[in-house]
């Protein structure tokens, strides 16, 4: 929320009210714009352009490797970035509530789910996404793990579950079944995948390699 | 000839899964997923009261909004001219008036779809959404199946059923009068419903969707819209989990179709959580009784169940509660009925054993309960009523191999050092119990069609329009036609989930690997003789005077038994000058032979599991299941899809339950944080045991179906070993700490 709430009673969107903040404010003026050509602007919906252009914000970060500079919405999360504009469908989304994992993604290492993120928030980070997680077409040990393992059904939670594995053997949380099994009870999976799951974590770990 | 290593796979092997490699790098793409060209987003908005109309609807503001192009509601969507000529009832699935989308301004149930919002990013599109204010008149609605139970009707397409003398449990020495209950379950895939639809023209439309049925999704916007086959495309290879919530036409397709017409550009429609719990079907409520009665010796005479569950109030969903009590014990008197109850609320669909699933928790609870009446063990109650051939049809098991079940499931649990006195194994604070029950699923086989060709370099490419949400199908018929070809299994290439391609029933029913694992198995079967035969017939074959009988093919070649001579058949097309080979089946499903056989997979469940005795609190501590599929076509695949069931049956037992508030008609728990689904922490060690002897009768490779089984009695197993550790029966499901305090 902003520091300016609307008030509850005033029927009008949030956005509705933006616009005509901007129409009207001083800001225009300075633009050197005449009420006439304000006018224009608005009948042919140059406002929400307008508007659209102020409303972005920069943000510079970093994704497998790829260094973007974007302008987008400060609404816009991680998740929806990553997905609808990086074309990086790999990272799920499940319910858009942080309740399910699938969109689980690396922050500068660290676990973190893009669909609670938003995008705005990871200037100068890095991210990783599964589609980055291991080197050209070879697999990550975990991605092969998860594949000899049968820890994935309809594949949906596989991604979100993989980049909780990789995490969950960084943060330490890998030292038995049942250690596992807790780390891992933020990502769910319906298909019943879990067991294997487990297996392909245990085995990642014992191997020692380092993720 | 330069031999290349060849990988050579059999059916029974536990192969990796042929897309696994997609799944675990993000590559796969499920319906959302498709990156098209000016693509825009849609996202529907729902109605926040259970019955009556809509007033009116105030769509000026979302139309202003940024980005918009788009609102469509009842007043100015796209005619659907199958939405036009109304009730079908000869060719729908499901009887009564499907949900139309847009058509007018009736409200049937809360969150129903009452308008979409099109923009050009999802945010803009959600926001536009936000925008639109809606004033209904609104009417009394029911939403709660108990307190309507007397309003129940009976089903267009239903039958009670009857063998011997109906209620005969109540002459019985020893009988019970029971009632159980099943709460809405949410199938809750990971994945939420999403469509994109494109139209080129006006008569051609491609939906790349999430189904577990392409050709039925074609046949249904084929009708919906009036368009020919050859315009209507369902692409969905990819589908994340369905569990029985894709195989109709919902809202979000009919959206996406809709808005791209309007708009003229590739529209996204993506449910979000919370909708997909009252918008694309669900496991309805049920309300059971069972009345059983046996002998003092344990000898069934008469079973009566009698079942309702909830429908909505435009179709009658119907599902197989009662299916299980009619064929799993050989009860000489059986009575069934099975009632709906219409609410106020979107209709039910199938879900994993639709049907079996509820009936088999009140069944496996009531046997549980008789068994501690008799003073028998519950295991050996089963025993003495095991039904040697199919009581309800009066013809054999195709195959039955339930007493190996129970045999091989109750030594690798340990069955016998069960104490049979309730609450008397503990182990520390927890009350330690442990129970059984059985499961009996349909087997059957569909017909389905299938092209195999093989190519100029020899590898082979089959083809079915079949989906794969997950069991591991395109492995499998990967596997049988490396197989049955005797070829690297790396050469042969499995199209699958697109509507173009030959016809294949929806996966669902458990009858995929049966269905068009025949039409591949027969395919290839086709494939191979035509090779033998072009390897005979090629200029100078050096098998040009062998007989077709003497010919073999392994590793991808055609040749002697004693291997002195062998084809390629890279070189036989090379021969003859052919670019490809290519052949087609349909496969028949069950004919007369399979007529003259009851088809079934059973299965036995052993559960153990530990109560808090201070706080009720319930965990699975492991799990024994034993199940007869017929032969086992991928262990590993077939492993986890009993995994699979266990999980669901977990969730069905201890925490799984959509909770509606009925003063509003509205879910309260629509998310994943208050709907409880298993998370990892709650699947305990299972162990699965396959019988894995082929089925003779119902397909050539001896598979039964595997993907329901599993969970049939699952949830009364856990109930009952509830009951042994703590002496509380809990006949209404999910059993929370509350119950048990």
């Amino acid at each position: 929320m902003t520091d300016h709430q609307p008030d509850d009673n005033n029927s009008e969107g949030l956005d509705e009210s933006r616009r005509d903040f901007l129409k009207h404010s001083s800001l225009l003026t300075a633009m050197a714009l005449t009420p006439s050509t304000v006018l224009k602007a608005a009948s042919s919906q140059w406002d929400e352009r307008l508007a659209g252009a102020f409303e972005k914000i920069s943000l510079s970060l970093e994704v497998n490797g790829t260094k973007h500079s974007l302008a987008i919405e400060p609404r816009v999360t991680l998740l929806d970035l990553l997905r609808e504009q990086l074309a990086l469908t790999g990272t799920k989304k499940g319910c858009d509530y942080g309740q399910c994992g699938a969109c689980t993604v690396h922050v500068d290492g660290r676990r973190v789910l893009a669909c609670m993120s938003l995008a705005v928030m990871q200037e100068g980070r890095k991210v990783t996404t599964i589609e980055g997680l291991a080197g050209g077409d070879t697999l990550h040990p975990m991605q092969e793990a998860f594949v000899k393992h049968d820890g994935l059904q309809c594949g949906y939670c596989t991604p979100g579950q993989i980049m909780s594995a990789v995490a969950c053997i960084r943060e330490g949380h890998a030292n038995s079944a049942e250690e596992i099994q807790e780390y891992m009870s933020g990502n769910l999976c319906r298909c019943g995948a879990y067991p294997n799951i487990v297996a392909a974590i245990m085995e990642v770990k014992k191997e020692g390699k380092k993720l | 000839m330069e031999k290349a290593f060849i990988k050579k796979v059999q059916i029974g092997d536990a192969m990796d899964r042929v897309d696994a490699r997609l799944k675990v790098s993000g590559a796969a793409r499920y319906a959302a997923e498709y990156t098209l060209k000016s693509v825009v987003y849609g996202v529907l908005v729902t109605s926040t009261i259970a019955k009556g109309s809509i007033k009116e609807m105030d769509t000026r503001a979302a139309e202003k909004a940024p980005g918009v192009l788009a609102i469509i509601n009842h007043k100015n969507a796209p005619k659907v001219p199958g939405h036009q000529a109304g009730t079908d009832n000869e060719g729908s699935r499901v009887y009564g008036q499907e949900f139309r989308l847009f058509y007018d301004n009736k409200i049937y149930h809360n969150d129903q779809p009452i308008a979409l919002a099109i923009a050009s990013t999802p945010e803009q599109a959600e926001h536009a959404a936000s925008l639109i204010k809606v004033h209904y008149a609104q009417e009394k609605h029911q939403t709660n199946s108990k307190a309507n139970t007397s309003n129940a009707i009976t089903p267009a397409r239903g039958k009670d059923y009857s063998r011997g003398t109906a209620y005969a449990f109540k002459n019985a020495p020893v009988n019970l009068e029971l009632e159980y209950g099943t709460p809405i379950q949410v199938h809750n895939p990971m994945e939420p419903h999403a469509t994109t639809a494109v139209w080129e023209g006006a008569t051609k439309v491609t939906v790349y969707n999430k189904t577990q049925a392409t050709k039925l999704s074609q046949q249904e916007i084929m009708k919906a819209f009036d368009l020919k086959e050859e315009n209507v495309q369902a692409i969905s290879p990819f589908v994340g989990g369905a569990f029985g919530s894709s195989s109709r036409v919902w809202p979000q397709e009919m959206a996406a179709i809709m808005g791209a017409k309007v708009t003229g550009k590739p529209v996204k429609v993506a449910l979000k959580r919370d909708q997909v719990f009252n918008m694309v079907g669900y496991r309805p409520r049920s309300i059971q009784k069972i009345g059983i009665g046996a002998t003092a010796e344990g000898i069934l005479t008469g079973i009566t169940h009698e079942a309702f569950t909830s429908t909505s109030q435009y179709e009658q969903f119907t599902e197989r509660i009662v299916d299980p009590t009619k064929t799993l014990y050989n009860c000489p008197n059986l009575n069934t009925a099975y009632k709906l109850i219409p609410l106020d609320m979107s209709t039910p669909c199938w879900t994993r054993g639709p049907g079996e699933t509820s009936g088999s928790f009140a069944l496996e609870s009531a046997m549980d309960e008789l068994a501690y009446a008799l003073n028998i063990d519950p295991l050996a109650l089963r025993l003495k009523n095991y039904a040697p051939s199919d009581p309800e049809k009066n013809l054999p098991w195709s195959s039955n191999y339930l007493k190996e079940c129970y045999q091989m499931g109750a030594d690798r649990f340990g069955w016998n050092k069960r104490t049979p006195t309730p609450g008397s194994m503990r182990k520390d604070e927890w009350q330690v119990g442990m129970g059984m029950a059985a499961g009996i699923y349909k087997s059957e086989r569909d017909a389905a069609s299938a092209i195999a060709t093989v190519l100029a370099n020899g590898s082979v490419v089959v083809q079915s329009a079949v989906a794969d949400v997950g069991p591991g199908s395109a492995t499998i018929f990967t596997q049988i036609a490396a197989d049955v070809l005797a070829m690297d299994v790396k050469q042969v290439t499995f199209e699958w989930g697109n509507s173009k391609l030959p016809k294949a029933p929806g996966q669902f029913g458990s009858h995929t690997t049966a269905s068009v694992g025949s039409a591949i198995y027969e395919v290839c079967t086709l494939l191979k003789k035509k090779l033998q035969e072009l390897a005979i017939t090629m200029p100078n074959s050096e098998l040009a005077r062998a007989q077709q009988n003497d010919l073999v093919v392994e590793e991808g070649t055609v040749g002697l038994k004693n291997k002195q001579i062998q084809l390629s058949y890279a070189d036989i097309l090379k021969s003859h000058a052919l670019p490809q080979v290519q052949v087609s089946t349909e496969s028949k499903g069950g004919g007369p032979e399979q007529e003259k056989y009851s088809g079934k997979s059973f299965c036995a469940n052993f559960v153990e599991v530990r109560v808090h005795s201070l706080t009720g609190e319930v965990r699975v501590n492991r799990v024994v299941s034993a199940v007869d599929c017929g032969r086992v076509v991928n262990k590993k695949t077939a492993t986890s899809q009993v995994y699979g069931s266990i999980t669901w049956g977990i969730g069905i037992a201890l925490m799984e339950e959509a909770k509606l508030d009925h003063r509003y008609g509205r879910h309260l728990n629509n998310d994943l944080a208050e709907y409880h689904v298993p998370t990892c922490a709650d699947v305990p060690p299972i162990e699965v045991l396959f019988v894995d002897k082929p089925d003779p009768v119902i397909d050539p490779m001896g598979a039964k179906g595997i993907g329901e089984i599993p969970l049939v009695g699952f949830s009364a197993a856990i109930a009952n070993a509830v009951y042994h550790a703590t002496g509380k029966r809990i006949r209404e499901l999910p059993i929370t700490p509350d119950k048990l305090l």
